[in-house]
């Protein structure tokens, strides 16, 4: 027979060899290769950028990234680590999942660190939210609270002062009276977008500063409770109103852009957002950028939240003290100044350790380091709520139940934005809809 | 006696007619088209240029593209895909072509009701087996191997391969089968001989069809691997942020993603039309 005429059979077996052939990496045995997921903020990107740094200190070691979107991130880290797949040494997590999975003993323990890495120049509130029972399950990468930024010449065009505690009830005055003063100019930009980690982000800070809590200490939810229907009256009229055309669409991203454009008077997001905001290739409003602490209304308590973002090593990896080597330096103060010495200052990874914050460079490069550094010192996590509440997180509660609650309820709340429902109906279904979650997850009967 | 013929000198309501579908056919395609058109265009922007009020007037830059190639392997992805697309259409055509001939040739009273469980398999979303199958992957070691998603791509795409075969198989002539038979023929020589030239261009289009489905698969292969056999659209996903201004990067890293695809449909679009039409007119 000829080859001619077997061609199609040929060709299939040829594509199936060719394409199913073994991934033979020519590794050398005595190297380690950990597998790093993580995701793609501006933070991570540097840390990815400087593989070669760390694989020069530590030859024995190479670097895999895997970098991928938060949410895809969170989905294939939860089914990896649940399963114990062990596809991943390093992961990148936030301070919603490590006591929830630390808990569940997913995560390895980190309870001998090296004595120069320095654990106590973490700060507290940051290190306390990565443990459990006072071991550290994840080491804090960087970490964020949330402030107001404003346009000074504005303010200074109407004639307002900014004391050094706002209120809500003041912003809702300047935002009605700078709204439209300029052509496409909002009076305020705040996070519309629905999402556990997005618009109600901010939505449980502005409820716990009216007096409000998610779950009394029984754990019923008190969505229908009166600072509740104040609190979202408030941010519907607020943003309602005064805020950016299609408000509820606009998460993180959107309101940055919107700002850097000189399109918002204020904005009560992340102080994550500064660095970018003063720099002027960026941000067409670093010059007359303002900052002040988040408002506030009842209470001081809760006004302002904290996030972290941290690395930590699955209990399913096989490569431990590779991965621990990896994660102590990617934390550590050398790295901060590396990051320094080859980024810029204004570019290190802010809010985790105290010596960032004596560094005079790093002073002298981001005027509002003094400012990050007392709303995460200000921002309890264990105490949040004008009334006392069964949970801990400022802006999240640490139940695995949040996830789909927070988002259910952040829908809820964005319909009562965009005026498809009213505050009221739209707290009853996020009510009801949290009850049954509560129930079916055992909460009570 | 003779008849009028509309058919031989169209009017001019006859010409206004075609001018009128043409511009339709035009306005189709271009809304078909305009997504891609924009991604293409954003990938050209500055980031804030591609956040800023829609334009199609701006100073190109390719700083994307640079910051794309500067940050990840783009080789390596697109290995990746044009391995596992092509090897689970490979593998699937292998499959296929003897179960399709043996549903359009040697049909039994169940064929129709295998057929239609085949499809059905379909209507399951995959996060509903997702667990079981990242499992079973854990502990035969299949998890982050080109060899494991090639398997989840074949048994993906089997169904609509088997089903666009056996259409095409059933419309060609048994008598030619039959007159190789009497020619004393097995049926591995009908297949090679006989079958497979004769319906080459619908194979061919099944082919296509379903490297294109392989290419765009997202869920699988996101969740099935992390680095070695990650393909383009675990590329493309590491490009999106919570956190910082990235539709530009993000639409160079698509355009690179969906180039390689793009060129090969354009090359082949004769034969994917003649092989979806294939037995259409008889």
């Amino acid at each position: 027979m000829r080859f001619a005429h077997h061609w199609p059979l040929c060709a299939l077996a040829a594509g199936i060899a060719l394409a199913g052939q073994a991934q033979a990496q020519s590794q050398d045995q005595s190297q380690t290769e950990i597998t790093v997921a993580t995701v793609n903020n501006n933070d991570m990107v540097i840390m990815q950028s400087l593989t070669d740094a760390f694989e020069s200190e530590h030859p024995d070691i190479t670097l895999d990234w895997v970098v991928l979107e938060e949410n895809v991130l969170r989905q294939r880290m939860t089914t990896d680590i649940a399963t114990g797949g062990g596809q991943f040494d390093v992961m990148t997590i936030g301070a919603y999942e490590a006591p929830i999975w630390a808990e569940r003993e997913w995560l390895a323990p980190l309870d001998d660190l090296p004595s120069d890495y320095d654990i106590d120049d973490l700060l507290g509130s940051v290190r306390d939210g990565l443990s459990l029972n006072g071991t550290p399950f994840a080491l804090p990468f960087y970490a964020e609270s949330s402030m107001m930024y404003f346009r000074k010449d504005l303010f200074e065009q109407a004639g307002i002062e900014m004391p050094d505690q706002p209120t809500w009830d003041q912003v809702h005055d300047w935002a009605e009276q700078l709204h439209g003063s300029e052509e496409g100019l909002a009076g305020i930009c705040l996070r519309g977008k629905p999402g556990w980690g997005e618009n109600m982000a901010f939505v449980t800070t502005l409820v716990n500063t009216y007096g409000g809590r998610w779950f009394d200490e029984e754990w019923q939810p008190e969505l229908t409770s009166e600072p509740w229907q104040n609190a979202i009256e408030f941010y519907v009229d607020l943003l309602g109103n005064y805020g950016p055309p299609g408000a509820s669409s606009n998460g993180f991203n959107e309101n940055l852009a919107l700002f850097a454009r000189g399109n918002c008077a204020m904005w009560v997001d992340a102080t994550s957002a500064a660095g970018k905001l003063y720099d002027p290739d960026e941000s067409s409003v670093a010059d007359n950028l303002g900052f002040a602490p988040a408002p506030v209304a009842e209470t001081p308590k809760g006004s302002h939240w904290l996030w972290t973002w941290a690395l930590a090593i699955p209990a399913s990896s096989e490569k431990k003290d590779a991965a621990k080597e990896f994660i102590t330096w990617a934390t550590s103060k050398e790295y901060i100044e590396l990051v320094g010495d080859t980024e810029g200052w204004t570019s290190v990874p802010p809010g985790t350790r105290e010596s960032t914050y004596a560094n005079e460079q790093y002073q002298d490069a981001a005027p509002f380091a003094d400012f990050v550094l007392q709303a995460i010192q200000d921002a309890d996590p264990t105490d949040s709520t004008l009334e006392p509440n069964p949970y801990t997180g400022v802006q999240i509660v640490n139940i695995p139940e949040f996830q789909s609650i927070g988002t259910q309820v952040g829908q809820s709340i964005a319909a009562a934005l965009t005026g498809d429902t009213s505050v009221e109906q739209a707290l009853d279904s996020a009510q009801r809809a949290t009850e049954r979650t509560m129930q079916r997850a055992g909460y009570y009967d | 006696m003779s008849t009028p013929n509309s058919y031989a000198a169209p009017g001019g309501s006859g010409r206004f007619k075609r001018l009128l579908l043409a511009l339709l056919a035009w306005a189709v395609a271009l809304v078909i088209f305009f997504p891609i058109l924009w991604m293409v265009l954003t990938g050209f922007k500055t980031e804030t240029a591609a956040i800023a009020d829609p334009s199609f007037i701006f100073s190109p830059t390719l700083e994307s593209y640079q910051a794309v190639q500067a940050r990840s392997g783009y080789a390596r992805f697109a290995l990746n895909s044009v391995a596992v697309a092509f090897g689970s259409t490979a593998l699937a055509l292998l499959i296929a072509i003897p179960s399709a001939y043996a549903m359009a040739f040697l049909p039994t009273r169940r064929t129709k009701g295998t057929l239609l469980w085949m499809l059905s398999t379909k209507m399951l979303p995959p996060v509903g087996v997702l667990v079981p199958i990242y499992l079973i992957f854990r502990d035969v070691g299949l998890l982050d191997t080109r060899t494991g998603l090639i398997l989840v791509y074949t048994l993906m795409n089997l169904p609509i391969v088997v089903w666009m075969l056996y259409t095409f198989f059933k419309d060609m002539p048994r008598d030619i089968l039959e007159a190789g038979r009497m020619d004393g023929a097995s049926t591995l020589q009908e297949v090679v001989y006989l079958l497979l030239p004769l319906t080459l261009p619908g194979i061919a289009s099944t082919g296509l069809l379903s490297v294109i489905l392989s290419w765009n698969e997202a869920f699988w292969s996101l969740n099935l691997t992390s680095s070695k056999a990650a393909p383009l659209t675990a590329y493309i996903a590491s490009f999106s942020s919570p956190e910082g201004l990235f539709w530009a990067k993000l639409s160079a890293a698509s355009t690179m993603a969906i180039a390689p695809i793009l060129i090969l449909g354009w090359m082949t679009q004769k034969q994917m039309v003649r092989g979806l039409t294939f037995g259409a007119v008889k």
